[in-house]
């Protein structure tokens, strides 16, 4: 059951990074083609998931919609993880005043803001587009990474070969980049698969909202903010792209699900 | 006891501060002059100063700080930009709605979650536990404002069960009340409901392998007795605890569903204020919402410690 969830999270990241990646090759339309003959049509063989109210395939959107899904979530999880392992590797091995009463209480500051709200408000002041919620989204997914990142930590610092490594006098940024962190990278790896699903979400609720990417530049999320208001006549507006954010973030789930199996030795 | 309380409540203090640190500093995140961003490039030199005076920007950057903390204090948001009218007052009109959409999300999520995370932890392995598992998955999969669009694609446009929008108090109606929210609260709830079901099948299957438990079979109790007598008891507190840390992500994603279905809570408030750049609603939403999360964690904490002594004298995160 496990190795199913597994390569069932595989298969469905891959078709959704290769969906993204050769987007240009996988239709023969441009997102932003508009067809005003051929506005509100149902799917055919022309338009395999018919077309918008600018007459703009509704499949080639959702590849290159695909597209802005992974860039965000990608940089912003990246964003993420390279400022919250680097807290946590510090906070767990330095510990005192600097770890529970400076990092860890700014991390619940920070987590005091439900993700999406405060994703929100930066990118209110920020400004809309894709930068801002990249900003918006990897700033808030900092204190997941962090508490990961220092829980492990807490756990190595202990362990023989850190120890070692303190007796022979290894400098402790030596200590925590070549020795601590490739230990902890298996639950920091799971963090990222779920993270990406967690990006995926934020930058559709955005764009949503309307201020993540902005038109006319594709997204699952303001492609189904517009389908609300043709709900009656075009139905397939809202469950094409619906479809296919649910299935993307299902694909990161099960990943992740899947590889804490995996690297868990207990399981 | 009150060492583990008082404990608690002052690693509160620090993040407080942050928070206040953090909230006051939106204003001056906004790139540029904030005043001119707010009233547009066309604003008249007048206008500009008047603005900059009203929110204090002409005043150094720690008065402006505690100016804003003791008003803060004296429950005193500052006005709106677009109305004139008091932030506090507005949130306050705002927020039983939330509170409602909130409490009626919790629970259909453990109305679900609860008898199903039951029967996937007791029949592990099973048809009904594969089933369970899969329906999270499932559930944690599909995104809220998404499966609130389907909601009204199904019962308001092809079928007219349910008003696509608008929103009556309890007070004024409860019938027309709970045909506006049930909507709002299943697009909501699932989400909710499979997180707390694959949180009470892990707690449930932790406590089903333990020694007590073990005793329970081996005095020749029932199945079932032993599960509802025993061990639901034992599961449910994590899980009930745990679900009180949920509040932050709930809240997000109430922001999303009010405004889907147009209901004038807290969260629309945000988003229209976010658009029509009323900062000061904005500093003020999250403000109070921050606190709220604070405040209910820390409530969780405390709970937790009282019913479970092992928290008590482990260090904390």
């Amino acid at each position: 059951m496990r190795r199913r969830t597994l390569l069932i999270g595989v298969l469905l990241v891959f078709v959704f990074v290769v969906a993204a990646v050769f987007a240009p090759f996988l239709s023969s339309y441009a997102p932003d083609q508009v067809d005003l003959f051929h506005m509100l049509s149902g799917p055919s063989s022309v338009h395999w998931f018919g077309t918008d109210e600018l007459g703009r395939d509704l499949y080639t959107r959702i590849l290159f919609g695909a597209r802005t899904s992974l860039e965000v979530s990608v940089t912003a999880v990246l964003i993420g993880a390279v400022s919250g392992v680097t807290l946590g590797l510090i906070s767990g091995y330095v510990g005192g005043w600097l770890d529970e009463w400076v990092i860890m209480r700014a991390m619940d500051a920070l987590q005091a803001f439900p993700f999406l709200i405060f994703a929100l408000v930066l990118g209110a002041v920020l400004g809309g587009g894709i930068v801002n919620a990249e900003i918006a989204i990897g700033i808030g997914f900092i204190p997941g990474f962090v508490r990961i990142a220092r829980a492990q930590v807490l756990v190595q610092v202990h362990s023989d070969y850190v120890n070692s490594a303190v007796t022979v006098g290894a400098h402790w940024s030596r200590i925590l980049f070549r020795h601590i962190l490739p230990n902890i990278l298996a639950p920091v790896i799971v963090q990222i698969s779920l993270g990406l699903a967690g990006g995926v979400v934020a930058e559709a609720s955005l764009s949503y909202l309307g201020l993540g990417v902005q038109p006319p530049d594709p997204s699952w999320g303001s492609m189904l903010r517009t389908a609300q208001g043709y709900l009656i006549i075009a139905p397939w507006l809202a469950i094409f792209p619906g479809v296919a954010l649910a299935l993307a973030v299902l694909g990161f789930n099960y990943l992740g699900d899947g590889l804490s199996d995996a690297l868990n030795p207990k399981t | 006891m009150l060492a583990f309380v008082l404990r608690r409540i002052l690693l509160t203090i620090p993040v407080l501060l942050l928070i206040s640190i953090m909230v006051f500093s939106l204003l001056h995140l906004i790139p540029g002059d904030p005043a001119r961003v707010i009233l547009g490039q066309d604003a008249t030199p007048g206008a500009l100063l008047a603005l900059r005076e009203q929110l204090g920007l002409t005043k150094p950057l720690w008065e402006q700080y505690f100016s804003w903390l003791f008003n803060v204090f004296r429950g005193n948001l500052g006005n709106s930009l677009q109305s004139g009218l008091p932030v506090a007052l507005l949130i306050e009109q705002r927020l039983p709605v939330t509170v409602e959409l909130a409490i009626g999300t919790i629970l259909l999520a453990g109305l679900i979650a609860i008898p199903l995370g039951i029967l996937a932890a007791v029949y592990r392995g099973r048809i009904a536990d594969l089933a369970a598992v899969f329906s999270a998955s499932i559930g944690l999969s599909i995104p809220p404002f998404w499966l609130g669009i389907m909601l009204l694609l199904l019962f308001t446009v092809r079928v007219h069960l349910f008003p696509s929008s608008g929103y009556v108090p309890i007070w004024q109606n409860v019938g027309q009340n709970l045909q506006s929210m049930v909507l709002p609260i299943v697009a909501t709830g699932v989400r909710e409901a499979a997180v707390l079901l694959r949180m009470m099948r892990a707690s449930l299957v932790e406590v089903l392998d333990a020694e007590f438990v073990r005793t329970a079979r081996a005095k020749g109790l029932h199945g079932w007795t032993i599960v509802v007598r025993h061990a639901v008891r034992n599961a449910l507190i994590p899980v009930l605890t745990q679900s009180g840390l949920q509040i932050a992500g709930l809240l997000g994603g109430l922001v999303i569903t009010e405004t889907i279905f147009s209901l004038p809570g807290f969260g629309s408030l945000l988003v229209t204020s976010i658009f029509s750049r009323d900062y000061t609603i904005i500093q003020g939403s999250a403000l109070v919402v921050a606190l709220l999360v604070v405040g209910v964690n820390l409530i969780t904490d405390i709970c937790y410690g009282l019913i479970d002594p092992r928290i008590r004298f482990s260090r904390g995160a």
